[in-house]
């Protein structure tokens, strides 16, 4: 039935090939570290401390603004293009209010100049933060560890817990890559794909236990454990990719007309949903597998 | 269908309740500035109160994080003291600035949060909030005294160049008074320019030359004054002990006054209750001829010469550079001083035109995702499809209700958080069209397909948001302001999720099936 069914007879052999996808996913965590070690993480004020300052002006460049400011001396400074053309955000981690800062840019440059945002964060609460994301992560990817474990298996737990932290690594790849800056946001975002990462994994999960139930107590073959693993993935193909994408649809409205203050928010999220999909086949499914053939024989 | 006709009450009374707490805000939202002006004040503040508030991103103000600085030796229940007495304060200083809704709260163990919405003169606010308003009256050293220890750091400075004389070229004047050179006579007080200030203050604060002070005084400088072009503070010698303080006050007016040079000179007038006009009239009446500073936060205001006993109780603080700031500072001292400084931890403001952009910046995310989602699942599961998404509708409705109830902030990562909560329970209506086709192919027909389907669903489904809840609740002890908006939204979400794309969804396809005969729903 069903009007269009994309992947209503799936029947691909997933598990087969996943040692090809083992190698895959290996060059892309090695790509993603390295491009984090080279490029850094890019670092927002909550969490180095110091100056933001969000201004709108009426006609001056980028280069305008950027020169007008080193005649200001101040610490750290940057200066960059923000929403619209001819608004910018400049940080600089010289004790000096943004006012001040405004003010002097006016002088400079007679302009039109409005204070759209002003942020200070002292050291103190950027450390706090740093340390209270990590250890939220911590907390959330060892809950749902624990739920995994109780609800299926540690084998299942263990996939996933990998495959969250393998998605991770890539967002933050991505991020670094495009050198978006890491904020608060930013974590709240990467707390939330930690949430629904594990989404596919665990209808997939659900899926192979079931036909796993028919087995209980008896010695199955790592070729029979393939096939059920595949038939597990093929049957659920379908709302895997479907769940995936209602959700991707609403952040892409986020990505489209969100603005640049969601922009690093929805970035995570879309990619952290894409790359949750495919690792709930290509990681979690496929490590279970193998942690389960190799207890097994 | 026996449980139908409760489960479409259940609904009903659900949906009434929302539009019920999620009228204020409507009503609320709706109105012009016109109508907010002629409605009592009262029943305005009550609306506002039962409305969803906006966060300080969206409707633009000032958001601060202090740190009070609270004596290290202290011990705890002092330090928690400290922090409430200082919250108490500035909370009083903020409720007489007439700014509508401010919050001031002391979170965790010595920090207090306050937002301002809609203030934008931020050095203005900062300085309300954030000023000691430490107010003493000290007496001034004899003149002959302060030239003395003027003289001897004079003497004590050229002896030092002395031994430096062979590598350095000082001019005579700066070799026999490089102290006093610094300074210069303002209408019989001294005085330093701005641009020597830190110097002076860099040879007062050595050890040694702290030594040449004479016991029981100390080198205090003036407010910010200017002459013509030049910016100066002068330099004062006063006693350590504090004559009088502003603890004593009762009030404190904005007026204008001063003196008989320049009458119209804004001023604060200071009121003392009885036992503070005692010890000002003591004072006054054994130290007539000599000077009395008002030193407020460690700086002298003004040190006029006491010419008779005081004896009713009332002072006046002059040297004051515009009515703003009079007015302000009789707000403060009116508030008390603050019983420790605080230190500004975290500063975000937003202006009210960058939180319009937010707003509509959310609200189109909104719209445009509900309608993608829409588009998409009519598409693929066609009248099926329309039903679920119509109901999220529903969503919104009820999360903003329960944010009405909670009095909780909406704020931009709050709006992203309202369309992603739809998105995400959408998922499970997939969940269940996947297995009602599934069941279909399987021969059954539709309306047990629709039986199965929902039950075979719904371990999926509650793994699946179990899930995105223990993640939401993790999200809420993170940070500040927007992300807990955000958090709490997509914490709420989950449980009204399960309710429309679940209960509500399933009572659709129940009241299609069995009040209308509908045989089949294309999916």
């Amino acid at each position: 039935m069903g009007w269009i069914d994309l992947f209503a007879n799936a029947n691909y052999d997933f598990m087969g090939k996943r040692r090809i996808f083992y190698v895959i996913y290996i060059l892309l965590i090695i790509f993603s570290i390295f491009v984090i070690f080279l490029k850094g993480i890019n670092f927002g004020i909550d969490f180095t401390g110091g100056n933001l300052v969000q201004i709108s002006t009426k006609n001056s460049d980028i280069s305008k603004v950027r020169s007008a400011l080193l005649q200001l001396n101040l610490k750290d400074v940057s200066v960059q293009n923000f929403g619209q053309e001819k608004d910018y955000i400049i940080r600089y981690s010289s004790e000096i209010d943004a006012q001040i800062v405004v003010n002097k840019l006016k002088e400079i440059l007679n302009d039109e100049i409005i204070l759209q945002r002003a942020e200070k964060v002292g050291p103190t609460i950027g450390s706090e933060l740093r340390r209270q994301a990590l250890i939220l992560s911590i907390i959330a990817i060892g809950l749902i560890l624990f739920y995994i474990w109780i609800r299926f298996d540690f084998y299942f737990g263990l996939g996933t817990i990998l495959a969250l932290i393998i998605d991770v690594i890539m967002v933050l790849g991505l991020y670094s890559l495009f050198q978006l800056e890491f904020s608060t946001i930013t974590v709240a975002a990467i707390l939330t794909i930690i949430g629904y990462d594990v989404n596919d994994s665990v209808i997939i999960a659900d899926r192979i236990r079931e036909f796993l139930k028919k087995y209980e107590g008896l010695k199955i073959e790592s070729s029979k454990l393939i096939e059920i693993y595949n038939k597990g993935i093929n049957s659920t193909l379908s709302r895997t990719i479907i769940t995936s994408l209602s959700t991707l649809i609403v952040v892409v409205a986020l990505l489209l007309f969100g603005g640049p203050v969601l922009y690093g928010f929805s970035f995570i999220l879309f990619w952290g949903i894409i790359f949750g999909t495919l690792s709930s086949i290509f990681i979690v499914s496929a490590i279970a597998l193998d942690l389960k053939i190799r207890k097994k024989v | 269908m026996k449980t139908l006709n409760i489960r479409i009450i259940i609904t009903l009374i659900v949906i009434a309740f929302s539009i019920y707490f999620i009228y204020p805000t409507i009503q609320y939202y709706t109105l012009s500035d016109a109508q907010k002006e002629f409605m009592p004040k009262e029943k305005l503040r009550e609306l506002k109160k039962k409305s969803i508030n906006l966060g300080l991103d969206l409707q633009g103000g000032m958001y601060l994080v202090l740190h009070v600085e609270t004596p290290k030796n202290a011990n705890l229940n002092e330090k928690n003291d400290i922090v409430e007495r200082t919250t108490f304060v500035i909370k009083n200083r903020i409720d007489n600035l007439g700014i509508a809704e401010p919050i001031v709260q002391k979170i965790g163990s010595e920090r207090i949060m306050v937002q301002l919405p809609g203030v934008l003169d931020r050095e203005r606010a900062r300085e309300i909030i954030g000023r000691t308003a430490q107010l003493e009256f000290r007496l001034l050293a004899e003149p002959q005294i302060l030239e003395a220890t003027i003289n001897r750091i004079d003497r004590y400075l050229s002896g030092e160049n002395d031994t430096i004389r062979d590598t350095t070229k000082i001019d005579t004047l700066l070799k026999n008074k490089p102290f006093s050179s610094l300074l210069v006579n303002y209408g019989g007080d001294l005085a330093i320019s701005e641009e020597l200030i830190d110097s002076v203050k860099k040879i007062l604060n050595r050890e040694d030359i702290k030594n040449l002070i004479p016991k029981g005084y100390s080198f205090f400088f003036g407010n910010l004054e200017s002459a013509g072009n030049i910016k100066f503070r002068k330099l004062f010698l006063l006693r350590d002990k504090a004559d009088l303080t502003g603890a004593y006050l009762i009030n404190a007016v904005a007026t204008v006054g001063g003196d008989q040079f320049n009458p119209n000179a804004p001023v604060v007038s200071l009121e003392f209750n009885p036992r503070g006009a005692m010890i000002f009239a003591n004072i006054t009446s054994s130290n007539v001829g000599k000077r009395l500073a008002i030193v407020l936060d460690s700086f002298v205001y003004s040190a006029p010469q006491i010419r008779e006993a005081i004896l009713g109780g009332r002072a006046q603080i002059t040297g004051i550079q515009s009515m703003q700031e009079a007015k302000d500072l009789a707000n403060i001292l009116k508030a008390g001083a603050l019983p420790a400084p605080v230190r500004i931890l975290e500063e975000r403001s937003v202006g009210p035109t960058l939180g319009k952009d937010s707003i509509e910046k959310g609200t189109k995310s909104i719209i445009f995702g509900y309608l993608f989602v829409l588009i998409f699942m009519m598409f693929y599961y066609r009248l099926g499809g329309l039903i679920t998404v119509t109901i999220q509708a529903l969503n919104f409705l009820i999360i903003l209700a329960i944010l009405s109830i909670l009095g909780a902030t909406l704020t931009l990562p709050g709006m992203a958080g309202l369309i992603l909560t739809v998105g995400f329970a959408i998922d499970a209506n997939v969940l269940i069209f996947e297995r009602m086709r599934e069941e279909m192919r399987n021969g059954k027909d539709f309306i047990s397909a629709i039986e199965y389907g929902y039950k075979n669903a719904s371990r999926a489904i509650w793994d699946t948001k179990i899930l995105h809840f223990l993640a939401a609740l993790v999200l809420t002890f993170f940070g500040s302001g927007p992300i807990k908006g955000f958090a709490v939204i997509l914490a709420i979400g989950v449980a009204t999720s399960l309710f429309t794309a679940v209960f509500v969804s399933r009572l659709i396809f129940d009241i299609l099936v069995y009040k209308f005969n509908v045989k089949y729903i294309p999916i």
